[in-house]
């Protein structure tokens, strides 16, 4: 009995604090009041916890709303597991996803890693009921970042240049890195790349790259979207045997919400963003910047908001 | 999951990120981070015991670094030095500066706290025979702290091997790596795992401990013999005397 009451505080405490995290969002997944989901043609649109997710979904919201279509703000909701649950039950309709990222949790076995064969791959290990529109071509998918100083000093362009290199080269990444085959391990069977080292640092995040700057590591994982990457000078190899699977922007929605104007409001959306677009959205989000101005700024640019 | 599957597959038992070799580094960054922590308290808390002064500053002050989150502390320490440390060194440094800032406070209240509290007939006595101040110190009051040192240094070891887990944190080796790679690829069997080997680790330790106090302090000064009533407490301080060296 104790243990139990124990695991309820356990459990509770966790709550309160991922509802602390929402950012005034409230509790993410009791949208809708009592019967659970959005009433007739409003659409709830959901998010992942991170600024990027946040940040298109907003832009997803202003793009409906101009075009008159009652919508639900519900950020920040947390990780895949959980608001992919959310769009299964109701409690959200819409929420931008990364194709690739998408289709490795869905399916760990595929092997897709090109836009077209994963968007492919995407469409048909969707679950019942929820549909994906058109990917943009903008992505955020994992880099194998080098210093400008690296890429001169062995005349770097792609990943394949690294061949005889490597050796010499200590690589950082996240943990499961060395285990995975969308890092270590492919590096090695695909690219034929034996780095002299790893280090498990974190995923893209400040680790990752302070070493590489500072140049405790000479190679690492980071993100195409990261504003670093450009305010660091670092090069990002072009993975010119696509080992990394494509990540492109995609609005997964849930099939009874879906509607011409709808789809044609988030197909234009989706065409018009860019992973440059992306890059300086998010190097804006890290001044503090309020989302929703951002997403406003790029409606506007884009001439998608018709404001 | 399947925790005695892990612990019995053989291959988690060889190799370079083995068992064996993880529970080596894994006592490699405590130890270093322990004697760090001894060269550091010992001395402060020796000059505490023997003057009376700068208890309130100098172990409030190691008291209150005590209470920074580690993993924080451990990024933080990472970023400032990371532009001007080369090599390895710039991952082991923050991690063992981290384990020491927990490790300091234990054994620098053991010691003043027993150097104060060393029997001051004994100290008396010493004095009597003409001993100076730093014999009184070497021959009489650091053996009778000994006990409540060699506590703190138990205390300070337990705090060192848990934390050490998050040495993984910073790329290095160590049982915190089962912990953060099984996270990483959701192998909920070698988390549990690294976990289960760090706690037997630390009891291992305590044992160690335990038994490393019975052998260097002096019988005189266990529990048994100090609780006995005060005719025989002046014995007991005379044969403490004699048996040191």
């Amino acid at each position: 009995m104790k243990k139990r009451s124990i695991l309820s505080i356990v459990a509770a405490t966790a709550v309160l604090a991922l509802s602390a995290c929402g950012g005034g969002g409230g509790d993410p997944l009791s949208g809708g009041g009592s019967d659970k989901g959005s009433a007739g043609s409003q659409i709830i649109i959901g998010s992942a916890d991170f600024t990027e997710s946040q940040l298109v979904a907003s832009i997803y919201s202003q793009a409906l709303q101009a075009k008159g279509v009652s919508v639900k703000e519900q950020f920040n909701i947390g990780s895949r597991e959980v608001y992919l649950q959310a769009l299964k039950d109701g409690s959200i309709d819409l929420v931008p996803e990364y194709s690739g990222a998408l289709l490795s949790y869905l399916d760990p076995k595929s092997t897709a890693a090109t836009k077209d064969a994963v968007t492919a791959e995407l469409k048909s290990k969707l679950p019942a009921g929820i549909a994906m529109l058109t990917p943009s071509a903008a992505e955020d998918k994992d880099v194998l970042a080098v210093t400008q100083a690296t890429a001169d000093k062995y005349k770097l362009k792609t990943i394949s240049d690294l061949t005889l290199v490597a050796g010499e080269l200590v690589l950082g990444g996240p943990a499961e890195w060395k285990t995975r085959q969308q890092g270590v391990v492919g590096l090695r069977d695909v690219y034929g790349l034996h780095f002299k080292d790893f280090v498990s640092l974190d995923a893209g995040g400040t680790l990752t790259m302070t070493a590489l700057t500072n140049g405790q590591i000479q190679a690492g994982d980071l993100f195409s979207t990261d504003p670093g990457l450009k305010a660091n000078h670092l090069v990002a190899l072009e993975d010119n045997k696509n080992l990394f699977a494509a990540e492109n922007v995609v609005p997964l929605i849930k099939a009874g919400k879906q509607n011409d104007t709808v789809t044609k409001t988030l197909d234009a959306v989706s065409a018009k963003l860019t992973t440059d677009d992306l890059i300086s959205m998010n190097a804006e989000a890290a001044t503090g910047a309020n989302l929703s101005d951002i997403a406003k700024k790029w409606l506007a640019r884009a001439g998608i908001s018709g404001q | 999951m399947n925790i005695v599957g892990w612990f019995t597959d053989p291959a988690n038992w060889s190799g370079s990120g083995g068992i064996p070799v993880q529970i080596g580094y894994h006592l490699l960054y405590s130890a270093i981070a322990l004697l760090a922590a001894l060269v550091i308290a010992v001395p402060l808390g020796i000059l505490i015991g023997s003057t009376g002064r700068g208890e309130a500053v100098v172990a409030g002050f190691a008291n209150a670094l005590r209470a920074l989150p580690s993993l924080g502390l451990l990024v933080l320490l990472f970023l400032i030095i990371s532009p001007v440390v080369a090599g390895k060194l710039v991952y082991i440094l923050p991690t063992v500066v981290v384990l020491v800032l927990l490790a300091v406070p234990p054994i620098l209240t053991g010691t003043y706290a027993g150097i104060q509290s060393a029997d001051p007939h004994a100290v008396d006595a010493a004095r009597g025979m003409g001993f100076t101040r730093s014999q009184i110190l070497m021959r009489v009051q650091l053996p009778c702290a000994l006990p409540l040192m060699v506590s703190g240094v138990r205390s300070s070891t337990l705090q060192i091997v848990s934390t050490a887990t998050i040495a993984a944190y910073l790329g290095l080796q160590g049982l915190g790596r089962f912990i953060l790679d099984g996270r990483a690829t959701a192998s909920f069997s070698e988390m549990a795992g690294g976990a289960i080997l760090v706690a037997l680790l630390a009891i291992v330790l305590e044992f160690t401990f335990a038994w490393i106090g019975r052998l260097i302090v002096s019988p005189g000064l266990r529990r048994t013999a100090i609780k006995s009533t005060s005719p025989l407490e002046t014995s007991v301080t005379t044969v403490t005397l004699e048996k040191s060296p």
